[in-house]
């Protein structure tokens, strides 16, 4: 759609402002995301969040898994406690004598992928078999569509708990739960935006051409059905965030060697009863952040790439 | 209408076989059998002896027949831990949950519905779009983190409410409920109040939403030009209209709100269902996990069912559609 206004702007008369600013699609979606004050300071701030997770073991003070730098008599000091090896404790330390900054760090990184991770296999196979459906119709249609009703009839967290039940906890087996929760979500999205998309002039261009369906849906469908997956998958990108982070403080999720945010929450739980805030505290003002801003970033691209907000 | 029913009736019953195979598949096939329906403690005798009894050297299609003809039966099998059918277990854990489901549900309305209101009666007050920043924060924030920050706050540093179990229990109706001691109902307002959270959120939303559709409805113009005072119009004109849509989402959130008693329940340490299971899961007790998930998987069938029959009496068009589908 946005092609299609910009090649006729181009099309029409020179016009004076046009001349001045040479308007293309995407500098007006940024000027537009631009506009509000609160999502660029999200972005920026999720920017940050992103860095300091990815050169986390050039900024974090300790590596928290290296066992050797672990001093047990450091355990459980408040922020801002001077430790054994010489450097303060800024968020003080866990039952271990972890650095919390350096294992939130860590847990940033393993938080976001995870996240990132299986939201982003589930965009790639929820589109697919959204975009199939919408495509082909008839009995394939029905199928993909039915599966997708059954399976958001079901909470998240019901279906998450339910094949983590049986594949038990680990990494991989996350992502997959996360993956099975979120596809059915981009598929419904993504078939509703193609049904309409298929009917229009460029795919009946397309379809006189006899071009291969595989590239008439991916190279001509897909394209134009992405705004509203961008939004989609900006949410679900915090959402699955949050899910492997209760998961993994429910135990079912990351093993313990490789702690995310919501482990961290987990295992400063039994502390928090005895006045030990920080173990918890700190993580959990962490993950709060990270999925704050996503979500406000999300919220701002909604409202950017709704046509029908922008007439 | 009845067409429709019986329609929807075996869309569901299909909904549940398939649910069944999903479960037996994930018991039977996935992990192995002999490992998780005979005790781990049992010898080499026990076990051949248990393989033949449960049927394992059967084809795998007469074993899942046995099964859903010993589900039927409600023979879900035992629990290892407690050695007690996995049934009658998580039937005993059940009015636990459902009270603390019910809990949340009353102060989802008890608190959604005022503050949304307010919102919706003034969009533009500071305080309305504070509680609307409120809400996304109910919508996107992990209810396991905002429960510990209540343990922290109300538990820890104020000292104000207890933070763990269910406290007395008092007997009605053959079962035991926290809500008819005092000291029960203390310790029923953390846990139901975090999990209250997202669905006060949910409530905000909609009552606003409501709120700003109807103020600006005729009916509500000739009742202000009547000389109604504001209060009278606001709980007697615009409120009546908006608690139809609220009532029947807060109704059909119920199901969701039992499925995410799960965290609640286990950081609170609230004696459910939903803390059986995450016990049962650690431990490896698949009988009892295979029974939970029937149950919630059946209620939720009977739930989707429930409220589809009510949408289509409430909506033709629903019905309608469907014939033509």
């Amino acid at each position: 759609m946005n092609r299609g206004t910009a090649k006729a702007s181009a099309l029409a008369a020179p016009h004076p402002a046009a001349l001045l600013s040479e308007e293309t699609p995407f500098r007006r979606f940024v000027s537009d995301f631009a506009e509000s004050r609160v999502a660029v300071g999200a972005l920026c701030c999720f920017l940050l969040i992103v860095l300091a997770a990815v050169f986390a073991p050039a900024i974090a003070p300790q590596n928290p898994y290296d066992l050797a730098q672990l001093d047990i008599m450091d355990g459980r000091l408040p922020p801002g406690t001077v430790g054994g090896a010489g450097f303060t404790y800024l968020l003080g330390t866990d039952d271990q004598g972890r650095d919390m900054l350096s294992g939130i760090l860590y847990g940033l990184r393993i938080s976001l992928a995870v996240g990132a991770g299986s939201a982003f296999i589930a965009f790639c196979v929820g589109t697919a078999l959204g975009l199939v459906a919408a495509y082909f119709g008839g009995r394939t249609d029905t199928v993909v569509m039915r599966v997708v009703d059954l399976q958001l009839s079901f909470p998240a967290i019901l279906v998450a708990l339910m094949i983590l039940a049986f594949l038990g906890k680990g990494i991989v087996n996350v992502v997959i739960a996360i993956v099975v929760v979120e596809w059915a979500y981009y598929a419904r999205t993504v078939r509703g935006t193609a049904l309409v998309e298929r009917r229009r002039e460029y795919i009946e261009a397309a379809l006189c051409l006899a071009l291969p369906p595989s590239r008439i849906v991916f190279r001509h469908l897909l394209p134009n059905c992405l705004p509203p997956l961008i939004v989609i998958g900006t949410m679900q990108v915090a959402r699955a965030i949050a899910l492997e982070a209760t998961l993994s403080f429910l135990g079912l999720g990351v093993p313990v060697t490789e702690p995310s945010l919501g482990l961290l929450i987990a295992n400063g739980y039994e502390y928090m009863l005895s006045g030990r805030y920080w173990i918890s505290f700190y993580p959990g003002i962490a993950l709060l952040v990270t999925i704050v801003v996503i979500n406000l970033v999300g919220d701002r691209l909604r409202d950017v790439l709704n046509p029908r907000l922008r007439a | 209408m009845t067409v429709y029913l019986i329609r929807r009736l075996i869309q569901s019953a299909f909904v549940l076989v398939a649910m069944t195979i999903i479960l037996f598949l994930g018991v039977y096939a996935i992990g192995d059998p002999v490992e998780i329906l005979v005790s781990p403690d049992a010898d080499q005798i026990e076990r051949e002896r248990a393989v033949a009894a449960l049927g394992l050297d059967q084809p795998l299609w007469l074993q899942y027949l046995v099964f859903l003809e010993n589900a039927m039966r409600g023979d879900l099998g035992r629990s290892f831990v407690f050695n007690e059918p996995a049934l009658r277990l998580i039937l005993q854990k059940m009015p636990a949950t459902l009270e603390l489901a019910f809990a949340a549900t009353i102060f989802a309305v008890l608190i959604g519905l005022p503050l949304g209101l307010w919102a919706g009666l003034r969009p533009a007050a500071l305080s309305s779009r504070l509680i609307m920043a409120g809400s996304i924060l109910g919508f996107s924030l992990p209810t396991f983190w905002v429960g510990l920050m209540l343990i922290m706050l109300f538990a820890v540093e104020l000292g104000w409410l207890p933070s763990t179990g269910r406290g007395p229990t008092a007997d009605f109706l053959g079962v035991q409920w926290s809500f008819l001691t005092l000291e029960g109902l203390r310790h029923l307002v953390l846990p139901a109040l975090n999990l209250s959270l997202f669905k006060i959120s949910l409530v905000v939303r909609l009552t606003r939403a409501g709120a700003r559709e109807t103020v600006l409805m005729d009916y509500v113009k000739f009742a202000r030009a009547k000389g109604l005072s504001p209060r009278r119009v606001v709980f007697l004109h615009v409120l009546k209209n908006i608690m139809i849509p609220v009532l029947t989402v807060t109704a059909l959130e119920f199901g969701s709100t039992i499925a995410f008693s799960v965290v609640t329940e286990s950081i609170f340490a609230w004696p459910g269902m939903g803390k059986l299971i995450i016990d049962s899961i650690y431990v490896l007790d698949r009988p009892v996990i295979v029974a939970y998930l029937m149950i919630i998987v059946l209620m939720f069938i009977l739930l989707n069912f429930a409220v589809d029959v009510l949408y289509s009496a409430l909506d033709p068009r629903v019905r309608l559609k469907d014939r033509r589908g």
